[in-house]
């Protein structure tokens, strides 16, 4: 169960105008950085793509959104991005913003089988118009529907031949239930291992939602933030 | 009157030993420098952590390990690390036990907006919305007015609503207020502040005990 491929390129040349694609990370942390640079090159357009954020100006999904590859954002947050902003303001650009948990879920079921569910978050405000809403134990919910993609794209620490996978860190975040949601996922890794080598009480996905998977190179985990405090305090 | 820091602190008095606690980003963030000693809390961040640390000291920042603010952090002895899917399954299933959050504007019967202005640039929810629906218990830290001094503790928010009837108390420069059938109850003022300047700044109900006291805050 060889899913080897040889590089990013190779990994998103299937990926046509107008298709929908998840892109794992929270921030620029944990993205799949690979991929994509090898989408901008690719030149591939018209995309909707679903990720937590949408990355900032000149790193991550910003990349794609400088060479207007992307006509609708599914996010949480997409502040820190002034390319983002101005698309959206002029009407190129579609975003649909989605609470975190509601988002996560949702890919979550569109991995699991799960078509529909229901959540608190949203009752009484705008997310909930055209939803339906039901009281169940005496709270009200809302209705939301899976959310599956023609691609997905995750970034994890270290996978082996079969797909399997483990993340670092906080750098899991939306990977694992993206990676469930994707006709075909691309799994791009720091470090790639045989059949074997890793522990399989640590896998945290399981190659069986993994299609292709490759070993990444050149990253650059760039902080958005960085805080630090001076030694003695 | 209260800075910044001074509202952090008098909200970290509310932290029960045992509690798992969300903090929100900007003031509440500042809530962890202010944990009373004998206290234990796990602070977890919806990125995907249970047991946030402080800052990471000076060039040993580690890209993969932020805070739901996108800041580099550390992680405390007995940590765990998750997926988001997990981080808001602990938060609906009411596992997390406080949740302390910014707010542009509060209502008297709890309902809060915090996550858009119309006209302004929309840069979205986070989980802020699955939070206050969630949460068994929300603290607001906020300012008590805007830039143009109008009260922000309201009978009803003019903002897009994150969530209805949700927040438990409020926490501004000027006070601590309980949110009750009464609206907001003033439980205690803030140093050299009058209750004729909160009844003045406060637009919402507000209530008030006899003799409310003035807090004290430890240094």
């Amino acid at each position: 169960m060889d899913k080897r491929i040889a590089n990013a390129d190779e990994a998103v040349k299937d990926i046509h105008n107008g298709m929908t694609v998840m892109l794992g990370g929270f921030g620029l942390c944990g993205i799949p950085e690979n991929c994509i640079t090898a989408l901008v090159k690719s030149g591939v357009k018209g995309l909707t793509c679903i990720s937590n954020n949408a990355g900032v100006d000149d790193f991550g999904i910003g990349l794609m959104l400088q060479q207007r590859q992307v006509k609708k954002m599914i996010s949480s947050y997409v502040g820190e991005n002034a390319e983002f902003e101005r698309q959206l303001m002029s009407g190129e650009l579609e975003v649909e913003l989605i609470p975190q948990g509601t988002l996560a879920t949702r890919c979550w079921m569109g991995g699991a089988g799960i078509p529909a569910f229901y959540t608190p978050a949203g009752v009484g405000t705008e997310v909930a118009e055209g939803k339906e809403q039901r009281n169940f134990h005496g709270k009200e919910y809302l209705m939301e529907q899976w959310l599956r993609a023609d691609f997905s794209i995750v970034k994890a620490w270290k996978g082996d031949t079969h797909g399997n996978l483990i993340y670092k860190e906080t750098a899991r975040n939306f990977n694992p239930m993206m990676a469930m949601a994707g006709k075909i996922t691309i799994a791009e890794v720091e470090e790639l291992l045989p059949a074997g080598a890793l522990d399989p009480n640590q896998i945290h996905t399981p190659g069986i939602f993994v299609h292709r998977i490759f070993q990444g190179k050149n990253y650059e985990k760039r902080i958005e933030q960085i805080t630090v405090r001076k030694k003695g305090q | 009157m209260l800075d910044k820091n001074q509202i952090a602190q008098r909200i970290a008095r509310e932290l029960q030993d045992g509690y798992y606690v969300n903090l929100g980003i900007g003031i509440p963030t500042l809530v962890a420098n202010y944990i009373p000693e004998g206290v234990d809390v796990v602070l977890q961040s919806e990125n995907g952590l249970l047991g946030m640390g402080p800052f990471p000291f000076e060039g040993e920042q580690n890209p993969d390990l932020i805070n739901a603010g996108k800041q580099t952090i550390t992680v405390v002895p007995g940590s765990a690390f998750f997926d988001s899917a997990i981080s808001f399954a602990m938060i609906r299933s009411e596992k997390v036990d406080l949740t302390v959050l910014g707010a542009m504007e509060v209502s008297d019967n709890g309902d809060i907006a915090n996550w858009k202005i119309p006209g302004k640039l929309v840069k979205g929810m986070g989980g802020a919305m699955d939070l206050v629906a969630s949460a068994k218990n929300i603290i607001v830290a906020m300012q008590h007015t805007n830039k143009e001094g109008e009260s922000k503790l309201l009978k009803k928010c003019t903002l897009p609503i994150t969530g209805l009837g949700c927040v438990k108390k409020v926490v501004t420069e000027l006070g601590v207020f309980d949110i009750t059938e009464d609206g907001f109850k003033l439980m205690e003022r803030a140093p050299g502040v009058s209750v004729e300047e909160i009844q003045q700044k406060t637009e919402g109900r507000l209530t008030i005990v006899e003799n409310v006291q003035e807090m004290t805050l430890a240094n």
